[in-house]
């Protein structure tokens, strides 16, 4: 069974935001959306290995810093170039303040 | 289009690839050729002076379309393929050759060229980057203690001088500017790029003429003005642009700093279309300011637009200016026309990282260029971006205020 990490405080993402969370090797982004759920995704873009966490969400797109491809940070999917390959997405819970992803 | 010679794309960069995938994503079914003058499928450029010239691993061309994708598309592609002549009489292009094909629309997409130094032209030693195989080549001699020169402060070179740095040459930069980056880089911003290069160890000269480069004996000497010369192994040539506007200016199109459209991104000849880094066009966002943009977000922005314009969309183009750099560990990223601005607002992010606002005299945000570490700039030149394209006039306080969110002013 993959394991449930604690990835931060539910308020240290403000509202259609994100923040990187780094654990074990890994690199993830941790999204609030506007109607104030949360998701976790891989941290780096697919075109190119950048940090997604310093990119911009716009709803429930999130879009990479360089080159503004998007992602759906919901399903993870594409949805605009330079981006082809989708993104792996991560369940997540929010349990007394604590945001925590199951990393697989 | 009920003759179905079907569409003409003459380059094969990230613009006539971002043009022929769009065609098809449009719904266009007749034939769509795409030719290139390198024998390459279409490929990513911006990584040529960075990674591609810095990393360990062999480069690879980065695909901006695979053989692949573009076969799924259906679309032709010609590689290795010059165009010579375009035909408007007869609707035709011209193949070096001697293959003639038909097009019912045409999109010149055929890039720039390196601005040539006609000081150089006699030396074996002074090259220019503009290829994937430009960029093998210089590849090729970049090994530590190897001396490179650069002629000229601008993106390309500094992009090289830091990749130089990082595999351990000696690198000494010549700017005939008083200052790099002087054309669309603030001054502060230049500084900064300018100190990073000092602490790798570059050698930065600006306001230095040159009067002549000559090949000595294992190496090449470039004189200046100053009564000074400089010694390399290499000398790399980096001194801007110029736009590929020779097929078009023979087929009687107007040239005006590039192929003149319209904000269709039409020629004279209602079809014949061109995008890019070819291209000057009207920008509305400036009162309808003509610029040519060479940048790769325009590229492929304008082969999508085009491309929707070829079918008969008839959409003006209206995106904000925008392109970034990388060196060493900085990244910078333009959103808009600084030169537009009057007045600069500074937001500072903190941790070496600022944005520079640009403001109209009537308060309009025009531009707004920043550089920090990474992309610690990012989100707020995108949102600046934003409230550029909307014209907006943020205050300046909330501007400079960094605990203001660049967000809560675009939702205002």
């Amino acid at each position: 069974m993959a394991e449930w990490i604690e990835a931060c405080a539910a308020d240290d993402i403000d509202e259609e935001d994100v923040i990187r969370f780094d654990h074990g090797g890994r690199t993830f982004a941790i999204y609030r959306s506007p109607d104030d759920e949360y998701f976790a995704t891989d941290g780096l873009c697919t075109h190119e290995k950048v940090h997604l966490a310093d990119g911009l969400v716009m709803d429930d797109i999130i879009e990479c810093p360089k080159h503004n491809g998007r992602f759906n940070y919901k399903t993870g999917e594409a949805k605009r170039p330079p981006v082809c390959v989708d993104l792996r997405t991560y369940p997540v819970r929010v349990e007394a303040g604590k945001v925590l992803i199951q990393v697989g | 289009m009920g003759s179905e010679a079907g569409m003409v794309i003459v380059g094969a960069g990230e613009c006539g690839a971002s043009a022929a995938l769009a065609l098809r994503e449009q719904g266009y079914a007749g034939p769509v050729t795409l030719i290139g003058a390198e024998p390459h499928p279409p490929y990513e450029r911006p990584p040529l002076s960075k990674d591609a010239m810095a990393d360990e691993a062999e480069p690879m061309p980065k695909h901006a379309a695979s053989p692949q994708r573009l076969t799924e598309a259906g679309v032709t592609h010609l590689a290795a393929t010059e165009v010579r002549v375009i035909d408007r009489q007869a609707k035709t292009v011209a193949t070096a050759d001697g293959a003639s094909l038909g097009y019912d629309r045409l999109l010149i997409a055929t890039g720039s060229s390196p601005r040539r130094l006609p000081l150089a032209e006699g030396s074996r030693r002074c090259v220019t980057l503009r290829t994937f195989d430009d960029a093998l080549a210089i590849r090729a001699h970049l090994r530590a203690g190897v001396r490179v020169l650069i002629v000229g402060g601008g993106f390309i070179g500094l992009e090289l001088a830091a990749s130089a740095r990082k595999l351990g040459c000696p690198v000494t930069v010549i700017e005939a500017q008083p200052r790099i980056l002087m054309r669309g880089v603030p001054a502060e911003i230049a500084e900064t790029i300018h100190a990073a290069h000092g602490s790798a160890g570059v050698h930065v000269l600006c306001g230095k003429g040159i009067v002549a480069v000559e090949d000595i004996t294992g190496g090449v000497r470039i004189r200046l003005a100053d009564g000074h010369a400089v010694e390399g192994d290499l000398c790399v040539i980096g001194i801007g642009a110029v736009p590929n506007v020779a097929l078009a200016a023979a087929a009687g199109l107007a040239i005006d700093n590039g192929v003149a459209v319209d904000g269709n991104l039409r020629t004279g000849d209602p079809d014949i279309f061109a995008a890019g880094d070819c291209c000057s066009f009207p920008l509305a966002l400036y009162g309808g300011r003509r610029v040519r943009l060479e940048a790769w977000r325009n590229a492929q922005e304008q082969g999508a637009l085009a491309a929707k314009n070829m079918l008969g969309a008839g959409e003006a183009h209206d995106a904000v200016p925008w392109f970034w750099s990388d060196q060493y560990d900085l990244g910078l990223q333009i959103a808009g026309l600084p030169d537009e601005g009057v007045e600069t607002v500074c937001r500072d992010l903190g941790a070496d990282a600022f944005i520079l606002f640009h403001l109209a005299a009537d308060g309009r945000l025009v531009a707004a260029s920043g550089i920090g570490p990474g992309n610690a700039v990012a989100r707020d030149i995108r949102l600046a971006e934003m409230l550029i394209a909307r014209r907006a006039a943020p205050s300046p306080e909330k501007l400079s205020a960094a605990d203001t969110k660049l967000k809560s002013l675009l939702a205002a």
